[in-house]
């Protein structure tokens, strides 16, 4: 598998967020993403680059676009906040710490292929969401 | 780089230029005993590509030393993806594409083992940088041919998932989309955005989708329908469900599946019926049939 | 700061989402109506989001919530013009705004609020899905 390009995008006020689904709708139509799959895709970005900023206090995306066996594109969200305890529950539809922001990432993981989380409490949390063409 | 590796490079380098035309000769020899598949291509263009393999290989061999993947081997590259497009639309199997580059082996072992005869080390060394050389390069065909048959794949699914969901218009209004078939996800995702897509163009209030031609509706297929006519109804559209057959009724009530929400009915007519309703529009016998009819 | 305009037609509000709209503009817009239907008496509001090229929780929440406000304050919210693969995405996230009424555009969207103001059944969205 190669990667055909990437970049690091700060995920750290509002603003940011808006980028982050213009920068991920740019890449997602480069590799020839269906119109679905794009908004899918975008979508997943903006829920996540919205945790990252509210529950991990900010961090950053990395974006990268993937070539082999299937075009692809990969994101990559870090952040150092305070980690989910409970993964488990955190991928429950419907869950949501305190202010009722956020479905929870169950929602987001059915709009890509791919779904990897690592989390450490008070270390922060890393999600890597991954759409084939 | 290493004196050794020169040195090896030179040996191989040496062999495929002096040896060129017996190589070949053997190579083709070979290729007719295992691989050579007369059905399939003809001994003229098997030849030329052999020819034009080995000018290659020593080509990058020269110059670029045993890494497949660097520019000085573009050529080759080039060359054995074309070569395993070709077998792949030919059909050859995997086995005889990559064959026809480890089917080299033979002959250039037999070239460097008369060369290193009374070098014991160098022999080995050489043998080896060699397998593994033709080794990366046959793998490379075998990808090449994978990635051909693939798109040849993934091209017919989208063209039969194309065909198989026909939109159509019943009224000013009102769609259909009878479904025939069984339903699995992909099929799915292509019926939902022609349906939706076909809203918008049509401006349609109402959707029947008519599932009379489809075998079985199992969770994952009413998960689906369900999908379609929760989207349809953020649009601004009614959907319909038509032509649930009793033994599907059945199977959606055992399976615990909650179809509540959703409008069914058991014929298309019964569907269209209701569509025209929910667009404000009734049917009725004109009485001017009847007075032609006795006219 | 940048606000997304409300116009006013006749008993009607009409708001046309044109931008990427950022988490605070949102909140603005869901003030700025709550404000401006009580201001009005206005009985319904249409959002048109035929613009939007993706609706996230957080917009679909925004969407509900306004629905419910303004229903509060005796105004029908109807949304319309969502795409075709903003709601497939949307179903997916597992959002369906129950509660929020939908129509395929602002023409048939005016003519549901007006059927529904007329105390006549107009097709039923909403709730009952």
């Amino acid at each position: 598998m190669a990667v055909i390009s990437s970049e690091t995008i700060p995920v750290t006020s509002e603003p940011d967020i808006v980028f982050v689904r213009r920068r991920v709708r740019e890449t997602a139509a480069q590799i020839g993403l269906s119109l679905v799959d794009q908004t899918k895709v975008v979508t997943a970005a903006s829920e996540l680059a919205r945790n990252t900023l509210i529950y991990g206090g900010g961090g950053a995306m990395q974006l990268e676009s993937l070539n082999g066996p299937r075009l692809g594109v990969r994101l990559t969200f870090s952040d150092n906040g305070p980690g989910i305890p409970d993964i488990q529950l955190a991928l429950r539809d419907g869950f949501t710490t305190g202010s009722g922001l956020g479905l929870g990432l169950g929602g987001t993981k059915r709009l890509v292929n791919e779904f990897a989380i690592e989390s450490k409490v008070g270390q922060g949390t890393k999600i890597i969401i991954t759409r084939w063409k | 780089m290493d004196k050794g590796l020169q040195n090896r490079q030179a040996g191989l380098s040496e062999i495929l230029t002096k040896d060129e035309s017996s190589l070949l000769a053997d190579w083709l020899k070979e290729m007719s005993g295992s691989v050579r598949r007369s059905d399939l291509i003809k001994e003229s263009e098997l030849r030329s590509e052999s020819a034009l393999f080995l000018k290659l290989l020593r080509q990058g061999v020269d110059s670029g030393g045993y890494d497949i993947d660097g520019a000085a081997w573009q050529p080759m590259r080039e060359l054995l993806a074309e070569i395993s497009r070709s077998r792949a639309q030919q059909g050859f199997t995997p086995t005889e594409t990559a064959t026809f580059v480890l089917s080299f082996k033979k002959p250039l072992f037999k070239a460097i083992r008369t060369r290193f005869e009374k070098d014991a080390d160098a022999l080995a060394t050489e043998l080896w940088s060699a397998t593994a050389l033709l080794d990366s390069l046959g793998l490379y065909t075998i990808e090449t041919y994978i990635k051909t048959r693939d798109a040849v794949i993934r091209r017919q699914q989208e063209e039969m998932l194309e065909l198989s969901t026909p939109v159509v218009k019943l009224w000013d209004g009102i769609l259909a989309l009878p479904i025939i078939g069984t339903l699995d996800s992909a099929r799915t995702q292509v019926v939902m955005e022609t349906l939706l897509e076909s809203i918008v163009k049509t401006n349609s209030k109402v959707a029947i989708i008519d599932i009379t031609g489809v075998p079985t509706v199992d969770t994952v297929v009413a998960q689906h329908l369900l999908k379609t006519v929760t989207a349809a109804r953020l649009m601004g559209a009614d959907c319909i469900i038509s032509g649930v057959r009793p033994q599907i009724a059945q199977t959606i009530v055992h399976l615990g599946i909650n179809l509540l929400d959703v409008t069914t009915k058991a014929t298309l007519s019964d569907a269209f019926r209701l569509a025209l309703q929910r667009t404000g529009l009734s049917l009725g016998r004109t009485s001017n049939h009847t007075a032609q009819k006795t006219a | 700061m940048e606000k997304i305009p409300i116009l006013r037609m006749g008993d009607f509000l009409l708001v046309t989402i044109q931008v990427d709209m950022h988490d605070r503009l949102a909140m603005a817009l869901q003030d700025d109506l709550t404000q401006k239907i009580s201001e009005t008496s206005a009985r319904g509001v249409l959002i048109d989001i035929s613009s939007l090229e993706i609706v996230d929780s957080f917009i679909g929440r925004m969407l509900g919530n306004i629905a419910a406000m303004s229903r509060v304050l005796d105004a029908q919210t109807v949304v319309v013009g969502m795409r075709p693969a903003v709601a497939i995405t949307l179903v997916e996230l597992g959002m369906s705004l129950p509660g929020v009424r939908t129509a395929l555009n602002v023409d048939a969207g005016m003519e549901l609020l007006r059927e529904s103001l007329n105390g006549h059944e107009g097709i039923r969205h909403g709730s009952n899905f």
